[in-house]
């Protein structure tokens, strides 16, 4: 049986791109194009096996990479060039550093809409609720790139399978919805690593991750994470829920 | 009438309005007085309710002005009031918005190339949103639409005007200088981000 997740992210090759480069505090300018390509492919790669639906977009930057590398792996022309051999890095750093000026516009955005939030006008623009009238809706924090680099860490530690070992019960997403909801039910909120510490082997953590993300497309849970880079924590929904107006003096 | 008496008109009118008013539009209420006369009234009212300690202020965006609340309560209208996830803007949604609000007008095919990834969703749920509008089509093939933002946008940031936007080269930048010159984009060449909110 196949099983697809489809998630509501649009971050394209350039996000994946830059997510990398900050992760490895690299200078954008000298942009070490091989070993930027090495982790990128891998990115691809388990979104492959996720079956997540990657854009051709993100198939073109992969092969424009590579296609970098290789042009940079050559030995530099004998004969005297004509003209100055353009850096081959070029117009994608240009790229990258044109999208990372509007990503600092889009936060800086974020900030005047935050500080917008604050106040409330007569006439309430669309998504200003009197508090009886709210039902919250979860959302989902942690991108899917903070999600896939802390399964990528969980798929490390996974015992390396030694023996042949005929296993009877196959792993179905149903079945890990299920006993995820339960565990949750119990006890409302986990780490990232937690959720996977029972899993014996590689197709049973995958099978443990396709069921978190079709707990939080079911709004049943909530991925969180303090910080950048930081541990991403798994909470019900429901805990999210602030306490109901009216009971004492708040806060 | 009075100047004490227009600027209370200039007050109702601010409080019954359901969108910013210009000064032309309060100038309309109080005939006799010039728009020029209107300003400063507009500005007296702004000090009022910051001396006298009251619950609202008189800020000024997307071209015109608004009453709203003194953003120093936010956490207690909070309990009467909620802003839902509806308040919000996605990142791409931002994102996008933030090309478009500095290279506009523009068509889609520009913005996904400056992204990366395709933006027919995100155009969208803008446009529904009233936060852009179709402002014209561009000159060549297939003579494609052409995006702007609209004042809708300016009041959900807190603007004043697009000048209001902080110009690209004043953003916390990338880490490292561009390695060449980036020839395409003139920004905005504009004073400091104005934030219209009149606390403090």
């Amino acid at each position: 049986m196949t099983y697809r997740v489809k998630l509501p992210v649009f971050e394209g090759p350039l996000d994946l791109l830059l997510f990398l480069i900050k992760q490895n505090h690299i200078d954008i300018t000298n942009l070490p194009v091989a070993e930027i390509v090495e982790q990128y492919l891998e990115y691809l790669g388990l979104m492959q096996i996720l079956d997540l639906d990657i854009a051709g977009d993100f198939l073109v930057m992969a092969a424009t990479l590579l296609q970098i590398k290789s042009r940079m792996l050559l030995p530099p022309d004998e004969t005297p060039p004509e003209e100055e051999e353009p850096d081959p890095r070029a117009e994608l750093v240009r790229k990258l550093l044109e999208y990372q000026q509007f990503k600092a516009a889009a936060d800086r955005l974020q900030d005047l809409e935050r500080q917008r939030l604050a106040v409330f006008t007569r006439v309430p623009p669309e998504g200003q609720r009197l508090e009886a009238e709210v039902v919250e809706e979860p959302f989902f924090e942690a991108s899917l790139f903070d999600l896939l680099t802390a399964l990528s860490k969980v798929l490390q530690k996974v015992p390396k399978e030694i023996f042949h070992e005929i296993v009877k019960d196959e792993f179905t997403v149903e079945q890990k919805t299920a006993s995820l909801r339960e565990r949750l039910a119990q006890t409302a909120q986990m780490t990232f690593s937690q959720l996977f510490e029972s899993a014996k082997n590689k197709l049973e953590v995958i099978t443990i991750f396709l069921a978190l993300l079709e707990l939080i497309r079911q709004r049943f849970v909530v991925a969180r994470q303090g910080e950048v880079f930081g541990d991403i924590l798994v909470l019900r929904a429901d805990q999210l829920q602030p306490a109901p107006v009216g009971e004492g003096s708040a806060s | 009438m009075t100047e004490v008496e227009a600027k209370a008109v200039i007050e109702a009118a601010l409080l019954a309005a359901d969108k910013p008013l210009t000064l032309e539009n309060l100038q309309a209420a109080v005939e006799e007085y010039p728009t020029a006369q209107v300003a400063a009234l507009v500005a007296q009212l702004q000090s009022d309710c910051v001396a006298q300690g009251r619950g609202v202020r008189v800020v000024e965006v997307a071209g015109g002005y608004q009453l709203v609340t003194d953003p120093a309560w936010a956490d207690r209208l909070s309990r009467i009031y909620r802003k839902t996830r509806a308040a919000r803007l996605s990142r791409p949604a931002l994102e996008t918005l933030a090309i478009m609000a500095y290279r506009q007008p523009i068509t889609r095919a520009e913005i996904e190339e400056i992204r990366g990834v395709n933006i027919d969703g995100v155009i969208q749920s803008l446009l529904e949103r009233s936060l852009i509008q179709i402002v014209g089509r561009k000159e060549g093939v297939g003579r494609p639409l052409l995006y702007g933002t609209t004042p809708m946008f300016l009041e959900r940031f807190g603007l004043k005007s697009l000048e209001g936007l902080p110009s690209l080269s004043e953003l916390p930048a990338p880490e490292t200088a561009p390695a060449q010159e980036t020839t395409t984009q003139e920004s905005v060449p504009v004073a400091q981000p104005e934030v219209t909110s009149t606390a403090d």
